[in-house]
């Protein structure tokens, strides 16, 4: 998607915003101490947890220049994989979510090395079909509980001494994973691996006779990716104590693709601007007779038609032409 | 009883012939997919949202107006394909230039806003929609039993699909569509209406789906998200097909509907992954899709 990414510009204006991006950085991290404080907790950990999936899918399409249309098969099977660790095995939350995680990452492998083989619009039509795999085998397997899904996942004792049960507790525990999350994927992109990946976006032929091996990027950033989205659904499982299909579908997919894309694709922050929307309508939706999904489709519809570089894209890019 | 690797020959061919009418419907659709894919090089998402339109439609138009079944295997369609064309005009056409992903996201929008819609006013359960007094009951083939209708959708789909494959490769029509599928630029300064062409492509393309859709209606309920759930398939067919020939894309969709269909006889558990894993095979094997030209 090259046409609403943001590149770097000229040096100076560069270092502008890359103050302004540290500056807003800071700003959130004083943000998401304070919140709880005036909101409701439950509903800033969905926040963040929805955060962190959409930043780790805005890797790809923002970074890498491919759109995954499966990412929820990731995010889903981070959440059977940590809740199952949880309740079955009783282990450390902590240990849980790192194994959500290297489950995501696994099945990233896996998917990742067949869908780049194609590109484009392909490559999305690919990891939708094969996230519909996944679906149907976490409907008939047996441990994921098919239509009811995995319920009462026990929060668990942080190394065996902080209680999850206290909102407070587990609320800085999802926030530590958040940051984390973000700060990883803020190095990644900032570093000359996440320069080379940009390289592929632009222009993937002048990367490849440059000398890099191309597919090998593109696997390495899908696994990161689709590890992190593992993360986020492992986390997700423990805040709402329940893994279910509603994690794994296509719809899911669909709305990390929204969240991203209002935010605005390819900036860091617009993964969580875009989730802060996206979740706040759908809590307001949920008590009214709307149906979400007319909203949510009509929202991408102005999105595509209207503002291309998403809520924080524009502010960028008006910060730009303003520098 | 007679078997075929233990299956009994009834249950082998009734399990056929139901892979034979999915593969119909998988056909139709990848075909709609791939017309409108040469020529707006958009992948229709919206293209399930469609085929639930062209079933709502039939079903709308018996019970709150009388119109009976053939009438609305050629009303639904027009409808189906009028309001392509205000897609078309209103939306795509302004992503003319922009990366085709775009194309994938707003349609992908619109089918999200169609299938809510209906959710919301005809709720998630089917509506029953019987075969016309015609098509109803069988015939005894000797071998199996044939439900009427079951035959006529297999038909057909045949039909239509030979239809439009004519329509491309051997019509005049046709063959302005596939110069302007190579350069339209050229084709435009030749004094061809090209934007005009276009609009029809994404008509035909979607009036395919909803002629499906009328077709499915009786076999399967009518429902809001009939739709939804089908053309991911079909994009896992379109994927093993590759879109670059109108044959390919039907003879993939009969083929894999086929395999389904035996998947069930012969391992139930698989038979909704079965086309998904061909596909897996074919990209490790063969990239480019069983009839792609690569890219």
């Amino acid at each position: 998607m090259t046409a609403t990414t943001v590149s770097a510009g000229p040096a100076g204006v560069r270092t502008n915003s890359e103050t302004w991006g540290r500056f807003s950085a800071a700003g959130l991290v004083v943000l998401l101490l304070v919140a709880p404080l005036g909101i409701y907790p439950v509903f800033l950990m969905k926040l963040m947890c929805f955060a962190l999936f959409a930043a780790a899918f805005n890797l790809l399409i923002g970074y890498v220049g491919l759109l995954s249309f499966g990412h929820a098969a990731f995010f889903g099977t981070g959440a059977y994989v940590s809740a199952h660790a949880a309740k079955v095995w009783h282990l450390d939350p902590l240990l849980c979510v790192v194994l959500g995680a290297v489950a995501g990452g696994f099945l990233g492998v896996l998917v990742g090395y067949l869908a780049i083989k194609r590109k484009g619009i392909y490559f999305s039509m690919i990891t939708l079909a094969l996230s519909q795999m996944v679906f149907f085998i976490a409907l008939q397997a047996p441990f994921t509980g098919g239509e009811d899904g995995i319920q009462g996942v026990p929060r668990g004792m942080l190394f065996g001494v902080l209680d999850l049960n206290k909102p407070m507790a587990m609320y800085g525990f999802v926030l530590v994973l958040f940051l984390f999350g973000m700060f990883a994927l803020w190095r990644i992109v900032n570093s000359p691996f996440g320069q080379i990946l940009k390289a592929i976006r632009e222009h993937e032929p002048r990367a490849i006779s440059l000398g890099y091996d191309v597919q090998r990027y593109k696997l390495i950033a899908f696994t990161i990716s689709a590890a992190l989205a593992g993360m986020a659904g492992g986390a997700k499982s423990l805040v709402f104590q329940l893994a279910s299909l509603t994690d794994i579908t296509w719809q899911m997919s669909g709305e990390v693709v929204l969240i991203t894309l209002l935010g605005g694709i390819g900036t860091m922050l617009g993964p969580v601007v875009g989730a802060l929307i996206v979740v706040t309508l759908e809590n307001y939706l949920a008590a009214m007779d709307f149906p979400v999904t007319v909203l949510i489709g009509a929202i991408f519809v102005a999105c595509v038609l209207l503002f291309r570089r998403g809520v924080v894209g524009e502010i960028e890019h008006a910060l730009r032409k303003r520098a | 009883m007679t078997t075929i690797f233990g299956v009994p020959t009834a249950a082998l061919y009734g399990q056929l012939l139901i892979g034979l009418i999915n593969g119909s419907f998988y056909a139709l659709l990848s075909l709609g997919l791939a017309v409108i894919f040469g020529m707006l090089h958009v992948i229709n998402f919206a293209h399930g949202a469609l085929y639930m339109l062209g079933a709502f439609t039939a079903w709308l138009a018996l019970t709150k107006l009388g119109i009976n079944y053939w009438a609305a295997l050629v009303l639904a369609p027009i409808a189906v394909a009028l309001l392509g064309v205000v897609i078309e005009r209103t939306t795509l056409k302004r992503l003319a230039g922009l990366d085709p992903l775009y194309g994938l996201l707003l349609t992908f929008g619109l089918s999200l806003v169609i299938e809510g819609m209906f959710r919301h006013w005809y709720g998630s359960s089917g509506q029953p929609y019987s075969p016309p007094p015609q098509l109803q009951g069988g015939v005894n083939l000797g071998f199996m039993f044939l439900p009427i209708y079951r035959g006529w959708v297999v038909v057909a789909s045949v039909v239509v699909c030979f239809a439009t494959w004519f329509i491309i490769e051997r019509t005049r029509l046709g063959a302005y569509l596939r110069a302007a599928t190579e350069n339209p630029a050229l084709v435009q300064a030749f004094g061809i209406n090209v934007p005009l062409l276009v609009t029809l492509t994404y008509a035909g393309g979607v009036a395919l789906a909803g002629f499906a859709g009328v077709l499915a209606a009786p076999i399967y309920q009518v429902s809001p998200l009939m739709g939804s759930n089908l053309i991911i398939v079909v994009f896992a067919v379109v994927v093993v097909g590759g879109m670059g020939s109108i044959m390919g894309a039907i003879v993939t969709g009969y083929m894999l509907g086929v395999l389904e269909g035996l998947t069930k006889v012969y391992y139930p558990q698989a038979s909704a992954i079965v086309i998904f894993v061909v596909m897996a095979i074919v990209l490790l094997v063969r990239p480019a899709g069983l009839f792609g030209r690569g890219e």
